[in-house]
């Protein structure tokens, strides 16, 4: 069956972090909006209640909050020539598959990006010039920067309840904060969650080395909490069941605590949910989109027209939502020209592995972000003369793990991984075992790129997406160096087994372990059309009543967690169509 | 017709019943706001697996994963093994659901092989990979040692998992290493799992490394008993033993 639902001022598709703040702000201003989502809808008591919720099986092993490959997956290469393949299971980037999208199941780490993350390519220049950048790297500025963005990351975290210690307000720096951090107009939301014993050890080897330890900002929120919307908001309780579990306790900043209530009593808000876009209608010269074309869970096939098409999907569906519905030109490996799937980064992690001597870790209290952190050598913040790299990492004491399975295999190398020696030594390194995560930069490259894939198929007959994507140079040679400085902190701590790995010393694959779920870029943000798939107000430079909004439009990636910089690019989005496209329809931007 | 021939021309739903019963009664809703007919799906209720008869496997069958099972996670002063904690209840169930079916893997072709880093590329389903496995396990002993698994010596049997493991042993229906990487994964999910799932009797896993279970608020504990030895008698979601 074909239908027609009644013409709406707004569609937003996806209602994740991105769409759901999106809404709010557009239904406050009295838009009629209708939001069209994948998944299914989910509530904390009903979907996520604590007598169910802590439970490792279905949880971080059998993932089963998550979107699975039969609905849709990514074909992936490491260089062009390549034939690409699916991946066929879960694999690293998890999905959300709900009304809160990836917001629901998230570890929680809430960072604002620095103001070099929104304007890597005038701060590289200014401080280097161009030899510092390696063969092929891509790097632009966004057209927003920090400053543009700062009253968007406050009221973002207001909505969130984000816990933390502030760095510096207002130009001024604030003791046990990052002194890195650029100036905040109000402190966190929250305060900062209590350390575990990992992240003590952490903070006073850092403090001795010279380095300036301060704790993680954390969607776990810090104190009971009423927040920008005027929903109460929980403290956290350490139970640890938060990356890839919907939290049971009110206390995991997500959609769905910390939006849906309010815009779900809205009588301008519709939600149709069980339902995939497949395609975004424009009118027949591309000029302007008329609306969407969805196919829900009967396979009925829906059609929502609406006079502004907002798509606010997981980063790379946004890529290949436009590439489906041929808007924009795609990016063309061999010219270099087109935009849409250019500029696509991933992240480059480092780890230092530990085994301590007769501690009591208990890992089992944790957070998706409980983490201390040290920011002296991400971004910008240290010189990289000679070093022949831009970017660093945020170097970090993770404890966000103490469920058994999942720690089964963490044993020093050369350990019996089964039989009674395994037993024996799964019994030490559970109370022993820690870790720095070195969480860095990654930057595009102009063999790094998403398109259509020419074999495979969705289950609706649609091309999948094909990353081709492998680490540059330049993530290479910044990944050792992170890994270095995670081996001296290890060492400083005293722990008795390390062992040192930076990721991209391998081939990129989708099913590393302990590799990272953000990717980035495809339909980035910019000031030039022939390098940017949007303007600054993340609106689409050919067709003007089309907005993509998401990580998609970052053209790179900080030593950071997206979220929150997701949340803020949104929220300052929002506030150009409300304050500017609303009063006159058309480009933001003219050149 | 073939699959991908009934796609051409258009958005048409592969409304199969393979999609069908992954996807169980999904009907896509359309909630207004303010209408306060937003309410979730309540999942079905928590149980216990019933241990006292097979879903998936055979007598045979169980039987001979058991005694692989105890070979990979044996009985010793740290706690029972694997069998007598319950594994092979658990897997007998995993198999006979979702997770033995490879229900949430994308099976659609061409199936060819990769690069390492392309991952893994066979549609073959746990279930079939433990019921071909199984089958040659005693075929490949018998050809080496002349007699079935379960008869070897202890350390014969090490030294054959040893060998499955580094793909020094192969088998001709499935592969050998991939087989054992589901066996080491499968006894040790069993064996840490919650015990509704039919494993980890009496949270022998969990006592083990000293991990609470089911419990979700640590408020107490957090800085009270930060670095030091916790004794605690581990919580299930529904089993209190």
């Amino acid at each position: 069956m074909h239908y027609k639902r009644p013409k709406a001022d707004v569609v937003i598709v996806g209602l994740g972090w991105a769409g759901s703040t999106m809404a709010e702000e557009l239904t406050r201003a009295g838009l009629n909006v209708v939001a069209i989502e994948r998944g299914a809808w989910r509530d904390t008591s009903t979907s996520f209640p604590t007598t169910r919720n802590p439970d490792e099986l279905s949880g971080s092993i059998r993932k089963d909050i998550l979107q699975a490959p039969v609905t849709e997956t990514y074909t992936v290469r490491n260089r062009p020539g390549e034939t690409a393949l699916p991946l066929r299971k879960y694999h690293n980037l998890t999905l959300g598959n709900n009304v809160g999208g990836a917001g629901t199941h998230w570890a929680g780490a809430s960072w604002r990006w620095q103001s070099f993350d929104h304007q890597p390519y005038s701060r590289v220049m200014e401080r280097y010039g161009a030899k510092q950048l390696v063969d092929g790297l891509i790097l632009q500025d966004w057209g927003a920067s920090y400053h543009d963005l700062e009253p968007f990351y406050d009221r973002f975290e207001k909505i969130a309840g984000t816990s933390g210690t502030a760095g510096v307000i207002n130009g001024v720096k604030q003791p046990g904060g990052n002194p890195f951090e650029d100036s905040r107009t109000s402190p966190y939301p929250t305060p900062a969650l209590e350390r575990t014993r990992a992240n003590i050890l952490f903070s006073e080897a850092t403090t001795r080395m010279g380095y300036s330890p301060f704790p993680v900002p954390s969607a776990m929120i810090g104190g009971p909490y009423t927040n920008a919307l005027g929903i109460n908001l929980a403290p956290c309780t350490y139970c640890g069941y938060c990356q890839l579990y919907g939290c049971g306790n009110w206390s995991k900043s997500s959609p769905n605590i910390c939006i849906l209530p309010v815009l779900m009593q809205r009588p301008n808000f519709t939600v149709v949910t069980e339902s995939e876009v497949v395609r975004i209608n424009t009118t027949a010269d591309k000029k302007m989109a008329t609306g969407v074309t969805f196919v829900d869970s009967d396979g009925n096939i829906g059609e929502q027209p609406a006079d502004i098409v907002i798509t606010a999907t997981f980063t790379l569906d946004n890529t290949r939502l436009l590439l489906l519905s041929g808007i924009s030109t795609p990016y063309d490996v061999n010219t270099g020209q087109g935009v849409v799937g250019r500029a696509f980064t991933f992240q480059t992690l480092s780890w230092a592995f530990m085994f301590f001597e007769n501690e009591y870790l208990n890992p089992f209290m944790n957070t998706g972000a409980l983490a201390t952190q040290i920011d002296d050598f991400n971004g910008d913040n240290f010189d990289h003369t000679g070093l022949g790299f831009i970017g660093g990492a945020g170097i970090q004491s993770l404890c966000n793990q103490g469920l058994p399975i999942g720690m089964s295999g963490l044993v020093p190398e050369g350990s019996p991984r089964w039989g009674k020696g395994w037993k024996k030594a799964f019994q030490k390194s559970y109370q022993n075992y820690a870790q720095i995560q070195g969480q860095g930069t990654n930057f595009a490259h102009r063999e790094q790129f998403m398109d259509l894939d020419p074999t495979y198929k969705d289950r609706f007959g649609q091309p999948l997406l094909r990353i081709t994507y492998d680490y540059n140079e330049n993530d290479r040679r910044s990944g050792r160096f992170i890994r270095d400085k995670c081996v001296e902190i290890a060492k400083e701590m005293g722990a008795r087994e390390i062992k040192g790995v930076s990721l991209a010393d391998d081939p990129y694959s989708g099913y590393t372990p302990w590799d990272s779920s953000h990717v980035q870029g495809g339909v980035v943000m910019g000031e030039d059309p022939r390098t940017s798939v949007q303007n600054r107000y993340q609106q689409n430079w050919d067709v003007p009543n089309l907005f993509v909004i998401g990580a998609s439009s970052f053209p790179n990636n900080a030593g950071y967690n997206p979220t929150v910089a997701v949340g803020a690019t949104t929220l300052w989005t929002a506030k150009a169509i409300k304050d500017l496209y609303l009063k006159n329809p058309g480009p933001l931007v003219r050149l | 017709m073939r699959r991908r021939d009934a796609l051409k021309g258009g958005l048409v739903l592969l409304a199969t019943s393979t999609l069908a019963s992954i996807y169980k009664p999904a009907y896509s809703k359309t909630l207004v706001g303010g209408s306060g007919a937003w309410k979730a799906q309540p999942p079905p209720p928590l149980s216990v697996v019933d241990s006292s008869r097979l879903v998936y496997l055979t007598q045979d069958e169980a039987k001979l994963v058991g005694t692989v099972f105890d070979v990979l996670i044996p009985a010793d002063e740290l706690g029972m093994g694997a069998t007598e904690a319950g594994c092979v209840t658990f897997l007998d169930h995993q198999l006979a659901g979702p997770f033995g079916s490879a229900a949430k893997d994308y099976k659609l072709g061409p199936v060819v092989e990769g690069t390492p880093q392309q991952g893994p590329q066979s549609i073959a389903t746990p279930a079939e990979i433990y019921r071909k496995g199984l089958a040659e396990l005693n075929t490949v002993t018998r050809k080496k040692f002349d007699k079935a698994f379960p008869d070897l010596s202890e350390d014969q049997k090490v030294a054959f998992l040893e060998g499955m493991e580094a793909g020094t042993i192969q088998f001709e229906t499935v592969k050998a290493k991939d087989f054992f990487t589901l066996l080491l994964q499968n006894v040790r999910e069993g064996y840490l799992a919650d015990p509704m799932y039919g494993g980890n009797r009496d949270m022998v896993g969990w006592k083990l490394v000293g991990f609470p279970g089911a419990v979700y608020d640590y408020r107490d504990w957090i800085v009270s008993k930060r670095g030091k030895k916790i004794d605690v008698q581990p919580v299930s979601l529904l089993r209190t033993t």
